[in-house]
């Protein structure tokens, strides 16, 4: 008996492990049922975004692999030679535009986010309509702001005249609300007690945001930065507006007129009769996702090096 | 905290380094190429010129342009050409703004922006670069040869719109294809080959169906439309048809003197009327005063027949090179 209590004991347990498992394990099988579908929709958006980016690349390597290798980057353009023409100048272009971007949308963007999460009082109807027309902004179609350009930056006030100064200046204001929202989000996300505790500690606002605030949310602001990179290295339309040129065989230079960027130089390609420019038009998406790449690397490189967890 | 700040500021002035390298890289790479083409190139006296020369217009003279100016910087390594293509008419707006040396243009310049370069001082004139036959394709299947100037006026002009819509409707057309839906692609209104082709077709310019296919500037899209649909028509730049010639068909077009079909000779002689055209880079005479863009008009008309063979379009006339000439001449006085 002694042997037996224990067994009927068990026999008991098993038989109620036995209720609850089948119970549970109803339960069990929706969960896990919802659980597949919920992963398999996931993957499917996941998939979708990938599929898409993956079919512009294969397109690309397909259609351009003819024409890749070194003299697609070191040289010059070539209006009946498409067999040597490259892209030099154009890349130079490019990475000077997008140089210039982030030595605007930084200080600006970092700046403006600051101002609005920390300092800008909400109850201000002024600050209010700041942030509704700085949302507004982001959904603003990018040739108005080659627009505004011109007229502004090329033209008029600044009279900059076209040159990749001012091409650079009309970019970074097409990304600015971008950088400015990835900011604020990334200020929101710094816990308060970092703020308040240095300012119990007797800092200065302006000190605790400065050495605590910002070096924290430093990662997701340059998130920001990567995404209004990505955004600002193909926009074509308001480069032609504010003078990028479609044929250049110089190296350009910041502050001077004749230069070209990647995207204007495929937009042109793409657009001619002969089908050897439709490769090379292949063959400079490759190379405009190779400096985007470059520069990217950099920024992602740097967020990697801040990124911390609370 | 204070390290990372640092190492921010760096990546700042490394930017900005980034920036200073490649402007200062810009001159040595210059001089080198400089050297290198002088050696290659047969011209005299041609390292003399230097300075820059902005050109902006067309996208049907464009390529032309980008042609002249690659063949020409051989020849002249000291200057800069640099081309850009929004358009005939966003080429004039910079123009008479007095911002870019020539203007590419496939039509006459419009009584409104003559304005704009009057009120800005700019003076000009328009130098013949090339001689262009605005093409009439439809698709290879389409058995018919000839269009009259009538025909299509009927296809094309606004009161078609909705009712003219099968090949049949129009008076005749092969009866092959009478039941054949129209497919008409044509370019946008900011383009000059839209501009003369209302005008010479409809009589009026900007006088169009509003439900033909627009393309925008990209005459390319024409093409692969064309190609495509059997009831398909299109108007084409010369240079595009030539490329495509395995892919669409070519119309005759008959302008009351019987059918011409769109070809060199005839656009040459003129009697591809009246969809033969010129087409034309303007110059603002302050413009010209400059000795490398003197030298860059004469070597357009000069190197005529080299530039547009190598671009697919049709080249001047000893005739027209002389006027041309004539008139670069009496611009610079």
């Amino acid at each position: 008996m002694s042997q037996g209590i224990p067994k009927r004991a068990s026999g008991a347990a098993m038989a109620a492990a036995a209720v609850t498992q089948n119970i549970y394990k109803g339960a069990n099988n929706k969960a896990l049922v919802g659980g597949i579908m919920f992963r398999l929709l996931l993957l499917s958006a996941l998939g979708i975004a990938m599929i898409a980016i993956l079919a512009v690349i294969a397109w690309a390597l397909v259609e351009g692999a003819a024409r890749v290798n070194v003299g697609l980057f070191v040289n010059n353009p070539s209006s009946f030679r498409p067999e040597e023409a490259g892209y030099r100048p154009a890349i130079l272009g490019t990475v000077q535009l997008i140089a210039g971007v982030i030595l605007l949308i930084v200080p600006l963007g970092v700046g403006a986010a600051t101002y609005l999460e920390l300092f800008a009082d909400r109850t201000r109807w002024y600050n209010r309509l700041i942030e509704l027309n700085i949302q507004n902004l982001a959904g603003v179609p990018s040739i108005v702001f080659g627009i505004l350009g011109l007229a502004f930056i090329v033209r008029g006030v600044f009279d900059l005249g076209f040159v990749v100064a001012a091409g650079s200046a009309t970019i970074a204001i097409l990304v600015l609300p971008t950088v400015i929202l990835a900011s604020r989000e990334a200020i929101r996300a710094v816990p308060s007690s970092l703020l308040d505790g240095a300012m119990a500690l007797g800092a200065t606002r302006l000190q605790a945001v400065r050495k605590m605030v910002l070096p924290s949310a430093a990662p997701g602001m340059l998130t920001g930065v990567i995404l209004a990179v990505a955004r600002a290295i193909g926009e074509a339309a308001p480069l032609l507006l504010v003078g990028a040129a479609t044929f250049v065989t110089f190296d350009p230079n910041f502050w001077q007129d004749g230069y070209s960027a990647l995207p204007v130089m495929i937009y042109n390609y793409a657009g001619r009769p002969q089908e050897e420019f439709h490769t090379l038009a292949a063959a400079g998406v490759l190379v405009m996702l190779v400096v985007l790449f470059f520069i990217n690397s950099i920024a992602v490189w740097l967020r990697a090096r801040y990124e911390r967890t609370w | 905290m204070k390290k990372k700040l640092l190492s921010l500021a760096a990546i700042a002035s490394a930017s900005v380094l980034v920036l200073a390298g490649c402007a200062a890289e810009s001159d040595p790479a210059a001089t080198v190429t400089v050297t290198e083409s002088a050696g290659g190139s047969t011209t005299e006296g041609a390292a003399e010129l230097s300075g820059s020369i902005l050109i902006d217009g067309s996208s049907t003279v464009g390529p032309a342009s980008e042609i002249a100016a690659e063949l020409f910087m051989e020849v002249n390594p000291g200057v800069r050409v640099s081309v850009n293509i929004s358009g005939t008419g966003g080429g004039f707006e910079k123009f008479c703004n007095g911002e870019t040396d020539a203007s590419n243009a496939s039509r006459y310049i419009k009584e409104s922006e003559e304005e704009l370069c009057k009120t800005n001082g700019i003076a000009y004139d328009f130098v013949t670069v090339a001689n262009d036959a605005l093409s009439v394709v439809v698709n290879r299947d389409n058995p018919l040869q000839c269009i009259t100037t009538e025909q299509l006026a009927t296809i094309w002009n606004s009161d078609a719109s909705g009712t003219i819509m099968k090949w049949g409707d129009v008076d005749g057309m092969p009866a092959a294809i009478a039941d054949v839906d129209f497919q008409l692609y044509g370019p946008g209104t900011d383009s000059g080959t839209f501009d003369f082709f209302t005008d010479e077709i409809n009589g009026e310019s900007g006088n169009i169906r509003n439900d033909y296919i627009n393309i925008g500037e990209d005459d390319l899209l024409a093409v692969e439309g064309v190609k495509g649909g059997a009831g398909a028509m299109a108007f084409i730049p010369y240079s595009y048809y030539q490329e495509n010639l395995d892919n669409v068909k070519a119309l005759e077009v008959d302008g009351g003197a019987g059918c011409i079909a769109p070809t060199l000779e005839n656009v040459q002689n003129l009697s591809y009327a009246p969809l033969g055209r010129g087409l034309f880079t303007y110059f603002s005479n302050t413009a010209l005063a400059r000795a490398e863009v003197l030298a860059f008009a004469e070597y357009l008309v000069n190197e005529t027949t080299l530039i547009n063979t190598t671009a697919g379009y049709v080249g001047l006339t000893p005739a027209q090179q002389e006027e041309a000439l004539a008139k670069i001449a009496s611009l610079v006085g």
